[in-house]
Parts: C-alpha cells; structure tokens; sequence
C-alpha cells in the first residue's frame, strides 16, 4: 500500500477516538493522519447536564484535544474553510490546503439560536439559557442559584438534538434540585416538545411520562417553537399557543458545521452528511466516511452511538484502502444512562430497528433497563473516567459491544422487531 | 359516484403510494380540515412527494421551510397542527418517521 493521506475533520469524541484506532492499525509509513479542530478545547458533553446544578464545574469537563490524540497524529488548530470534493483537498482558514486520500467528516452539530427569533434577542442569558455549550451551562449555573421560584421552562425546538433524553434528564434535575433548595413547592416546572410524547421512542416515552407525572412536572406536547419573548417570557409556537416563563432554559436548533453548507455536495439543507447507516461510507464520495453528529443516520446523536460507529468506521476505512468490501455491521445501536435525580438513573439499550424495552444490559446479569437505580446513576458518573481513558484512545470497553445485545431484554408483544438478530 | 377502497393505515395515512392521485388529495384534505387546497399547498404536497418518491424519506419541517419556498411560519397556516404530518397525508406517503 502506498502511503496514505488520511484526514479527520473534528477532534471530538468521533475523530479523536478514529484517529487513534487508525493510528494503532496503521504504520507511519503506511498512512499519515491529520486531525483539524478550530479550537484545542475537548469538552466531555455528557458532563454539560450536571453544570447548571452546581455537579460539576467547567474546568472538569474541558480537556485540550492534542493531548487526546496518539503519537505520530497530526493537529492542525484551524478553522475549516471548505471541502473540495473534486480535488479532494481540505481549505483551511489561514489559506493552507490539506489534501487527502481519505476524509473523515466527525464536525458534529452546530447550535443555532439565531434561527428561532427573538431567542438571541432581549433576555439571552438573562433569562434565556441553554445548556449545550459550556457557556451557556455556566451562566445557567448562576442563573439557577438566584432563581427564587416561579416558572421555569425547559424547551425543545425541533429535533434533531444531542442526546435526546438530556432536556427530560434536566427537568429530573431540576426537580431534585428545587427541592434541595426548598422552593420546588413555589416553582412550576414544565417541559415543551414538539413530539407527540416526552421521547421520541413508544415504550421508554410511557416509562417517562409516569416519571414526570410522579414528580409532578408539566409537559406540553407538539408545540413547535416559533418565536421567544424575553422581555415578557413568552414563548410563542408556531401555532400560536403560548407558554409563559420567568426562566427559560431552551435546547436551540441544531445544524452542521458551517463549512458543510460552504461546500457544494457535502450536505443536505442542514448541513448533515448523507451517510450509509450500516456502513458509514457518505453518499457523497466513496473516500468519504463519516461518524458522530454530523451524519444523518436514523439513530440518536450521541456519543454512545459514535462510540458504536467508530468500531465499524476504522475497519471499513481499513477495507477500504486495501481495496475490500464494505462491512455494512453498524445497526444504530444506541445506550444511555438517563438521571432522574436523587442519585438514581434510568438506562435505555436500542437499535434501529428495536426500540428502548425492559430487561437488563448488557446480559441478564447487569444494569436494569428502563427502571431508576442508584446502580445506573453511580454507572453514569464512572463513564466520565472511561470517556477519557478507553473511549477516546480507542480502546474497547469489556463487555460493551459495538451492535445491540439481545440477551436480557424483554421485548413486549407486539414491539417491532425488524431485522434485530441479523447482525451479531 | 363510485366507491374504490383504499388502504390506509389506523392514522389514514396510505398504505401503497401508487394508489395516490390529485383527487384523493383533495379528498384526505378535506376530511382533514383543509377544505381547499390552493396553489401554496399543492407546492408543499408535491414537493414532500416527489421528495419522498425519490430519495424513500419524507422532509422535515425545518427542511420543508428551507427547501420548498414555503416558510415554516406559513406552513403552519397552511396545515395546521403539524405541516409535516398533514402533508405527508395529503401527499399519501407514509407518515414521516420523525426523529430520534
């Protein structure tokens, strides 16, 4: 094999974590691998939910990408100015282009307040916060602490968002929270989705919904956000129903990196990567893989899925440069740990093609599925250490398989099966 | 006037596309609240069709607002409640997976 170019765009948990499987697997001989990221800030983003409650501090969350990455990687502090397919080359910001024989797309989303109006306007963060950027969890941190009661309302503007379970986990939160302070009795606490339910999924949407019942918080279904008023606290759907608020914590709408839109061919109208859901080869060009957020695979964007993703991608990016078939084994496997407060947590295991169900995980003997635990919740918060220290170095994690376990789930009568089993 | 019975699922939304045509539109429309369908609506139901006939997806709101030429605001006026689902109805093609 001839010396090969491979280029990794992002040093997030997708890139940093393929970047070093291929560094493994690779000689430096055999292939150079560059990783470009605009910043050398790698923020652990499960840990951005516990900010706002005073659970964890910023400065715990943040850790510089370079030192991620393995020997022998090559770091390119840069913005990314665009994607030259044709050329297969990558522009940089400073004018520099870097081109490539293989191109790995692991940019993630981009949040876009700007595009509901009046969210950025008057009242962003003073009494319009989100939670999905460090400085967005830190101000809501102070924001929280002052807050004396009232309305407080969690909002989702329209999927997709990362980790969707994380604005459900957050009203758990603040419902332990509130307590903890002993003003929950003078705070109305109320959830707004534009889904149907609480969660996209049936069964783990039913388990949810009893939970926000039990503590008494407030959902409000299909309303679609169309505008914020900060100086009133109101927000406005769509069609025209409205919610009003004294604190509003909302989860902005979620696009690709810019650079995506600046190149013609790369994404679809949201900037997301056309993607091979089982083999995570783009629709875009065959040298062109892709993991993480900033593909449009029908699973959820969450690190456990690019964790699952990134198994899969190094090896076909390996076939792919020996000139080898495809493996098409990724089949949206999806795992996480949802806190409800109080020290306990839900877990939920799924696919494509079999949604959240009741059980145990990984086998029979393990962590109970779709039912709070404090086991759940101490797993949570152990994943931090693993995240650093297995994941992103890329490593495997004993007993946590890239594709679904069957073994200790019960599935209900009736649940759509689908292809579940074919892939083992 | 004759009857043809076609397929849908619990919710109406139609079982084959192919059954589809410009009259049964109208039909599914009305019955769900929309008594005409005007020139605005018939871009969004085609373009979620043909959408939807070429690449087996059907749009999302957010890209039906960025793609069709119809604002997501007048989508809303348009098909009340929730523009996608109504449209895809309309449009008899199945009810758009949503998200995840």
């Amino acid at each position: 094999m001839n010396k090969q170019k491979i280029v990794i765009l992002g040093g997030g948990t997708g890139g940093t974590m393929t970047a070093n499987r291929l560094r493994r697997r690779f000689d430096e001989d055999e292939a150079e691998i560059h990783v470009v990221d605009r910043d050398n800030r790698h923020v652990y983003q499960p840990g951005l939910l516990f900010v706002p409650f005073g659970l964890a501090q910023t400065e715990q969350i943040v850790r510089p990408r370079r030192r991620q990455l393995r020997h022998g990687i090559v770091f390119h502090e840069q913005e990314i100015e665009s994607v030259g397919l044709d050329e297969e080359v990558v522009r940089l910001g400073d004018g520099t282009t870097l081109p490539y024989d293989v191109l790995v797309v692991a940019t993630g989303v981009r949040l876009q307040p700007e595009e509901t109006e009046g969210l950025t306007g008057p009242g962003w963060l003073e009494n319009v916060f989100t939670f999905y950027n460090v400085e967005g969890a830190a101000a809501l941190q102070g924001a929280l602490e002052r807050f004396d009661g009232g309305r407080l309302l969690v909002n989702l503007v329209d999927m997709p968002i990362k980790c969707p379970v994380a604005p459900i986990e957050f009203v758990f939160l603040a419902d332990w929270y509130l307590r903890e302070r002993g003003i929950r009795d003078r705070t109305e606490l109320v959830l707004s989705t534009p889904l149907d339910g609480c969660f996209t999924k049936p069964i783990a949407s039913k388990h949810l919904t009893y939970l926000l019942e039990e503590k008494r918080i407030g959902l409000e279904v299909e309303f679609a956000a169309g505008s914020v008023d900060g100086n009133a606290g109101i927000l406005r759907s769509y069609d025209g129903r409205e919610l009003a608020f004294d604190l509003l914590v909302t989860v902005p709408l979620h696009g690709g990196a810019e650079y995506v839109e600046r190149s013609p061919g790369l994404g679809d109208a949201l900037g997301f990567v056309p993607t091979d859901p089982h083999t995570l080869q783009t629709a875009v060009k065959p040298n062109v893989f892709a993991l993480g957020d900033a593909t449009d695979v029908p699973t959820s964007k969450a690190g456990s899925v690019t964790h699952f993703e990134g198994d899969v991608l190094a090896d076909n990016i390996a076939r792919f440069l020996h000139g080898d078939e495809l493996e098409s084994r990724f089949d949206g496997h999806a795992n996480c740990f949802i806190e409800t407060g109080f020290h306990k947590a839900l877990l939920i295991d799924f696919n494509y093609d079999l949604e959240p169900v009741p059980g145990h995980y990984p086998t029979a003997v393990g962590l109970p599925l779709l039912k709070e635990s404090r086991l759940n919740h101490l797993g949570k918060l152990a994943f931090q250490w693993a995240y650093w220290h297995a994941l992103l170095p890329g490593r495997e994690l004993p007993g946590i398989g890239a594709t679904m376990p069957l073994a200790g789930k019960r599935i209900p009568a009736g649940v759509a099966a689908g292809r579940i089993g074919a892939t083992t | 006037m004759t009857t043809i019975a076609i397929e849908t699922d619990a919710e109406g939304f139609l079982t084959h596309p192919d059954d589809w045509t410009r009259e049964l539109a109208e039909e599914i429309a009305f019955e769900n609240g929309i008594p005409l369908l005007t020139r605005r609506h018939w871009l969004v139901v085609e373009f979620m069709r043909e959408r939807y006939l070429s690449t087996g997806t059907a749009p999302t709101i957010r890209s039906l607002g960025k793609e069709s030429g119809v604002p997501v605001k007048e989508l809303y006026e348009l098909f009340p409640k929730g523009p996608a689902k109504l449209a895809a109805k309309i449009g008899g093609i199945p009810k758009p997976r949503g998200c995840i």
